[in-house]
């Protein structure tokens, strides 16, 4: 660490230390529907790796699907059912309720959406058990995507 | 103001009114924090990191530690030659052959030198060595993965001590027997030791593309003992340096017996001409047993490899080879200074320290300034190599490591301290007391062409009242020490495994961003993996059951499994499915005779079981891995032997 860094660290622990007293810990404040002042693209699409809507076709692109699906059963489908609440939410649906931004989000970055977004949030406290990050790449996500688009349409 | 001109004054001064602050407001935790400006010096803050990694020699633990500088924190235990049942290195199927030696199965060993690897005479980052000094063999630690890929076995050795030290660009490992045995292997009568005892030098090469070591040759040398080792750099790049003590040749008694001569030697090894001459066909071919053992990186399955000979060079044969320096008396460490001129022995039994010149030395081999040879090995003259000797260099000193501001620091174990000394003057500048007896001494890159001298860290043998009390055996401790200005300051004392002989340190920011978070799943070629829970499953084979078990947060799949029985023998092979950093499982049966898994993601590990008697045996996850932890567990039913409960897992 550079000097400079250790200064501001020191006296930011110093500031910390006063404002928090003698270890009482300041209560959250109260949390409201969107505490974390998430703008409506956000709300409707999460946050993430991806800032802007996903396009998707009128139909499905099988190839994609067919990619989404040989991931979806090595990398999700120790959690997730299609029908069924296994340790996640089932998600023949997903499509419908949620949309492609948002899904794609949350599988890239469910730290991240968990922390941020009131519905991740809400989520975990349901099935308490924290979405694993399974460390798959834009484009699989985007195959995933595709995958849960044409389970819902079947 | 002249106190606040200074950078650094200014800070000491920001982080005293910090913590005087903080004790106004906290008075409850002003002891943890200190009261002087060695707290600010040590302090690194939450969730901030290092700026060294340290390398630790677990000593009689076997193993390798990895701390934090300057904060003396530590991170991790990394099992070399000791099986270490927290992971299951040593105890599951995939890592037991990491252990097989011409003697069998080691499952301990004595760990003295890492020695990191080098480009240019700096170290790189990429591996880290250690050796094993009680059943020699040396290990290669890989530095994105903190593991131990490959272990080899020495023949023709008896205390692999002087080793692992590489030379410049790592082309070589060097390695030097302690004891002088018999070569070959031979009963033979104990006195006949000086017509049948020998000494080896070895060279193993690293094949860094195949990532591959194999020991190239063995010199053949005098039956004394080889205590300690160096590359030459730069001028000396050429050139390796193995202290000797013992030259009396006694076998009984050596403290005395070993301890007459005024002068033993350094012997310097021209490694370059022995390579030359080995692969002139100049080496004879002895039969040799001795194990390589090393992870293959598709399945991180280990796997051995029997060698059954090795090239001896003998001195006699190749002229130029070998030359030794008198240097007084028993000495222990040899250290090359940064330049590459400088060679320090450290004669622990002597009143000075002696300073070779290589320069000097090559002068005196032209010269044939010789005392006498010894079988085929020329003594050069003491005065012709030395540079100079440091007076007063304290009691006992052991080894010696350097800045980069051209200073020296030795350790002096009688009279525990450290002696901070020029290196061209040889004038002791400053000298520091160490708590207490302190071994080796490290100073981040303080053996390389670049110390990245900010530290040093005496490594102490004995701690006393230093610490907490805790029955007769006390902890073994490091002292972290500031040499960035004139005077050495002593900042911060902390606890090692082990007894820590050397250490290795290296800016963090040369290894940190090179770690691997996960094994991908796609790349797992593990015989016995599974890549979904739909092909988990339980296979009967003869006697022989195969459990394929799959882990994810926080469930095993499957996790009820009947038809096992008394006199199977099962294999739990179990792929952790997660693929997000920090998130291993683990395994755990009842009655498991061998140890745990931890299983990293993306990985398979097996676990071998012999069930006993009939039961129904819980398993669960050791590793606490998520709020439903707790839920990760599994029966297994085991009935009789003549039972004819067929395998079943889950309904299945």
């Amino acid at each position: 660490m550079n000097k400079s860094a250790l200064l501001k660290t020191i006296l930011s622990a110093v500031v910390f230390a006063v404002l928090l007293g003698c270890g009482s810990e300041e209560k959250p404040a109260a949390k409201s529907a969107n505490p974390g002042g998430l703008t409506d693209w956000q709300m409707t699409n999460g946050v993430g790796p991806l800032t802007s809507d996903v396009q998707t076709g009128p139909g499905v692109e099988d190839e994609l699907a067919a990619k989404g699906s040989e991931l979806f059963e090595t990398k999700c489908s120790a959690c997730h059912k299609l029908d069924e609440r296994y340790v996640g939410p089932p998600l023949r649906d997903v499509t419908e309720r949620r949309a492609p931004a948002y899904i794609m989000n949350m599988i890239l970055d469910p730290e991240g959406m968990v922390k941020k977004h009131p519905e991740a949030r809400k989520l975990l406290s349901q099935y308490m058990t924290f979405m694993t990050n399974q460390n798959v790449s834009e484009e699989q996500a985007r195959a995933l995507l595709e995958y849960l688009r044409k389970e819902n349409i079947k | 103001m002249k106190f606040l001109k200074n950078r650094k004054m200014w800070l000491s001064l920001a982080g005293l009114i910090g913590i005087g602050v903080l004790m106004t407001a906290c008075p409850a935790t002003k002891e943890g924090i200190g009261t002087s400006d060695a707290a600010v010096k040590t302090y690194v803050p939450p969730g901030e990191h290092d700026e060294f990694y340290a390398f630790m020699s677990g000593g009689f633990s076997g193993q390798m530690t990895v701390y934090g500088l300057p904060s003396g924190r530590k991170f991790r235990t990394i099992p070399v030659f000791s099986v270490h049942p927290e992971n299951g290195w040593g105890f599951s199927e995939e890592t037991k052959p990491m252990f097989n030696t011409s003697y069998g199965f080691v499952p301990w060993d004595d760990a003295h030198h890492p020695e990191l690897s080098m480009t240019d005479g700096v170290p790189d980052g990429r591996y880290i060595f250690i050796n094993a000094n009680n059943t020699p063999r040396v290990a290669r630690i890989d530095l994105t993965r903190f593991e131990t890929e490959e272990i080899l076995e020495i023949p023709n050795s008896a205390g692999n001590h002087g080793s692992p030290f590489v030379t410049e660009n790592t082309e070589y490992i060097i390695a030097s027997t302690r004891f002088s045995i018999p070569i070959p292997e031979a009963d033979v009568p104990i006195s006949s030791y000086k017509e049948n005892f020998k000494g080896t030098l070895s060279f193993i090469k690293l094949d860094a593309d195949a990532e591959e070591m194999s020991l190239d040759f063995q010199i053949l040398v005098p039956g004394y003992n080889y205590d300690l080792a160096h590359a030459g750099k730069g001028p000396s790049h050429d050139w390796a340096f193995f202290t000797t003590y013992n030259t009396e040749e006694a076998t009984t008694l050596l403290e005395v017996n070993a301890s007459r001569n005024d002068k033993d030697f350094i012997a310097a090894v021209n490694w370059v001409k022995a390579a030359e001459a080995v692969r002139a066909g100049k080496a004879k071919e002895m039969p040799a047993k001795y194990f390589r053992n090393y992870v293959d990186h598709d399945t991180r399955i280990a796997h051995s490899e029997e060698n059954s000979s090795v090239r001896v060079l003998n001195p006699a044969d190749v002229p130029g080879l070998i030359y030794f320096l008198p240097t007084p008396k028993s000495p222990h460490g040899v250290d090359v200074d940064p330049t590459g001129e400088y060679i320090i022995g450290n004669g622990k039994l002597a009143t000075v320290l002696p300073v070779h010149s290589f320069s000097k030395m090559l002068k005196a081999i032209e010269n044939e300034a010789f005392e006498t040879v010894i079988n085929g090995i020329p003594v050069l003259k003491y005065d012709e190599v030395l540079a100079g000797e440091v007076l007063d260099p304290g009691l006992g000193p052991l080894h010696t490591e350097f800045d980069n501001k051209g200073f020296a620091y030795t350790s002096a174990f009688i009279t525990s301290e450290i002696v901070k000394w020029n290196v061209e003057t040889r004038e002791v500048v400053d000298r520091i007391p160490t708590f207490y007896s302190i071994g080796h001494l490290m100073i981040p890159g303080g053996d390389s062409k670049k110390p990245w001298g900010k530290y040093v860290v005496a490594l102490n043998k004995i701690t006393k009242d230093r610490y907490l009390p805790t029955g007769p055996e006390l902890c073994q401790a490091g002292q972290l020490i500031d040499i960035s200005g004139d005077k050495m300051k002593l900042l911060l004392d902390f606890p090692l495994d082990g007894e820590p002989h050397y250490a290795q340190g290296i800016p963090a920011s040369l290894i940190k961003d090179k770690s691997v978070r996960i094994y991908e799943l796609e790349k797992n070629n593990h015989p016995h993996a599974i890549k979904s829970e739909k092909q988990a499953r339980v296979e009967r084979d003869g006697k022989d059951v195969h459990i394929y078990l799959s882990s994810i947060r926080s469930h095993f799949t499957p996790d009820n499994i009947e038809g096992i029985k008394v006199g199977d023998t099962v294999y739990w092979h179990l792929t952790n499915l997660e693929q997000d950093w920090d998130v291993p499982h683990g395994f755990a049966v009842k009655g498991a005779n061998n140890a745990e898994l931890l299983v990293m993601p993306g990985e398979t590990r097996t676990l071998k079981w012999q069930p006993q008697r009939p039961d129904v045996y819980p398993f669960y996850c050791t590793d606490f891995c998520s709020a439903l932890h707790q839920e990760m567990q599994g029966y297994v039913r085991v009935s009789p032997a003549d039972s004819n409960v067929p395998i079943t897992f889950n309904g299945r």
